[in-house]
């Protein structure tokens, strides 16, 4: 059985490699770029999804930890020169102005920096139930991002920064997709995964049966702070350029689509809803924009994309209700039915 | 400007967070929701006037009225759609159609009202300005304040003195038990979002007198900020909520006036206050506590 899953996996992450170096000759770099993009859906939903979906902590928090994975990527990249030309309104402080790493050990620092300060906020945010949870996650990402639009000399404040490296392609972001799928799948698999999936199917009964709730929250937490981290790192080495609006609270929104369209602690979906959001995200694009059919044009409307997209997850969320978090508990008590 | 000047300032801000802080506590109290697409109600509370005023020939004060009303069958309408489907569901499934709720509004005012800001029609009586002891402010300054005093008196009357208020009550004493007392739950509820936009709208309007500029994102650093007001004065607890408005909106003033080298911090202000009462007293200043039950 064990056999089997470890073939069988070894022979997706095979064919996935071969089909990435397939598309990576054959499409357009525009279309590369979404394919990037998907990479990066997939590590991001994944993270949001140990959080939410697997542990049932309700965390809006994600677009704060993928601002200082971003940042700390494109400040530990970017050339001096760079530096210098982008640091116009105030000074770099010199410590940092004179680094230059390369990409691995900067996204490495990315996902661990992002970990700490999700280890320190979760701390003692953790012990706070669903909703303030929300709430209170969701002001440590506008705080993260209030704090860097005013660090001036160290973020380059509302300016954003320009000219990161674009160092992430394919092999990066799709790699990284790949770990992040085999990390988590793992992970769950193992005693902490069942763990998590206790406490989010009932904490009181999970605390009765000797798991540390606070222990395996902050855990939770940090390692989905981590891969939030990460992905934040490789979509600044992909865009090239952030700034602060980047990370407001319509970032989070886009994962959270991609996790309960996927189902709430459902690796496969998350996966399958990252890439179909973050293409079908390119291609309504039209709507926001004007086309020009050569005769005529089509007037855009602004923001009609989003309208969809907030529609289409309320009927999800509508018609789905109860199922939306995906329970083992039925499943279990079928087997020992069964098994009787 | 002396503290004095601030001071009113901080009442003016703080009324208006106080009036859209009690729609939230009065959800909270009675769904055990965020409503998240309150601070959007108030948003189309001030577009809604914006062009009632331009468009219509009716005076602006009956304009403002219908406003408020049309804002809160919006509210009701609202529950109906996103949030009566899941009543009984987990709560986050609530919450999440809550934040698509949001989103929906916020993108479909994009849409329809444009992206571009708007100048809010003020009537002009509101520009007077007036000046005592040295405290020179436009005339809202000072209406602000009274309007949501007269509006708390009306509201706690309701609340404290009729059959409804008490069917209220009882709905977020204990949910379970009221309903099998024969209380009529889906009118209450829809009562309770009308209030609540109601309030909001009336809030959304003095905003755009105050502040006249309108944006279809208007609505959501507000609707955080009176949503922490909710929480920091006891969520579910309609004084608390006005005490926590007040709190907030003179805080921030106050923290802009005599530190301005934070003044970039003002809107990290209010997350930090809310996670300090988080962490110190979580059920706010004036909420009960509750025990947890297996």
């Amino acid at each position: 059985m064990r056999n089997k899953k470890i073939i069988l996996s070894l022979i997706g992450i095979i064919a996935t490699g071969i089909l990435l170096f397939i598309l990576g000759n054959v499409l357009d770099t525009y279309k590369i770029r979404i394919l990037n993009l998907c990479g990066i859906y997939i590590i991001l939903g994944l993270s949001m999804n140990l959080i939410n979906g697997f542990t049932g902590l309700f965390s809006l928090g994600h677009a704060g930890f993928m601002a200082i994975g971003a940042y700390t990527v494109a400040i530990l990249t970017m050339s001096v020169p760079m530096k210098e030309l982008n640091f116009f309104m105030k000074p770099m402080v010199p410590f940092l102005a004179n680094l230059e790493w390369s990409f691995f050990p900067a996204l490495i620092m990315a996902g661990l920096i992002s970990a700490l300060v999700g280890f320190l906020i979760g701390a003692p945010v953790l012990k706070l139930t669903d909703d303030y949870l929300a709430i209170a996650t969701l002001g440590f990402s506008e705080i993260i991002r209030v704090v860097f639009i005013n660090i001036q000399s160290i973020t380059n404040g509302a300016l954003g920064l320009k000219g990161i490296p674009s160092n992430t392609n394919l092999w990066w972001s799709w790699g990284t997709a790949v770990f992040t799928i085999i990390f988590i799948g793992l992970l769950m698999e193992g005693s902490y995964g069942k763990a998590f999936k206790a406490i989010r199917e009932d904490e009181i009964a999970a605390r009765s049966m000797g798991i540390d709730l606070f222990k395996h929250k902050v855990m939770s937490f940090t390692i989905g702070s981590f891969f939030a981290g990460v992905g934040g790192g490789l979509l600044a080495a992909l865009l090239g350029t952030i700034d602060p609006t980047m990370f407001k609270f319509a970032l989070t929104f886009n994962i959270l689509l991609i996790v309960v369209l996927g189902g709430m602690g459902n690796i496969k979906g998350t996966v399958i809803s990252a890439i179909v959001i973050t293409i079908a995200m390119e291609a309504l694009r039209f709507l926001d924009e004007s086309i020009n059919l050569g005769f005529m044009t089509i007037q855009g409307i602004p923001g009609m994309r989003m309208v969809i997209f907030s529609i289409i997850l309320m009927l999800v969320v509508i018609f789905k209700k109860d199922g939306l978090l995906k329970s083992n508990l039925k499943d279990v008590r079928r087997n020992y039915a069964k098994n009787r | 400007m002396n503290i004095l000047q601030h001071i009113t300032n901080g009442i003016s801000l703080g009324s208006l967070y106080a009036l859209i802080a009690i729609g939230y506590t009065m959800v909270y109290g009675i769904l055990r929701l965020i409503n998240f697409a309150h601070g959007d109600i108030f948003m189309l509370g001030a577009y809604i006037t914006y062009y009632g005023v331009l468009f219509t020939p009716i005076p602006w004060w009956i304009v403002f009225i219908l406003a408020a009303v049309v804002t809160g069958i919006i509210g009701l309408l609202l529950e109906k759609l996103a949030y009566k489907p899941l009543r009984g569901s987990p709560r986050i499934t609530i919450l999440i159609s809550a934040i698509g709720a949001s989103f929906f509004l916020e993108n479909l005012g994009i849409v329809v009202f444009g992206g571009r800001p708007k100048a809010f029609p003020t009537p002009d009586v509101f520009n007077k300005v007036i000046n005592i002891r040295g405290v020179s402010t436009g005339l809202v300054t000072f209406i602000i304040p009274i309007v949501t005093v007269l509006l708390l008196i009306a509201l706690t009357y309701f609340i404290t003195k009729t059959k409804t208020g008490m069917a209220m009550r009882a709905l977020s004493k204990d949910y379970e038990t009221a309903s099998l007392m024969g209380i009529n739950i889906n009118r209450i509820i829809s009562i309770t979002f009308f209030i609540g936009s109601f309030l909001a709208a009336v809030g959304g309007i003095m905003w755009g007198i105050k502040f006249p500029q309108l944006m279809p994102l208007m609505g959501v650093m507000p609707g955080l900020k009176c949503f922490i007001a909710a929480v920091i004065g006891g969520i579910g607890n309609i004084t608390g909520a006005v005490i926590g408005g007040f709190i907030l909106g003179l805080g921030e003033i106050l923290l802009v006036a005599l530190l301005p080298g934070l003044t970039g911090y003002r809107d990290a202000f209010a997350f930090v206050l809310l996670i300090l009462i988080l962490l110190i007293k979580p059920t706010g200043l004036m909420g009960e506590k509750i025990a947890e039950k297996v």
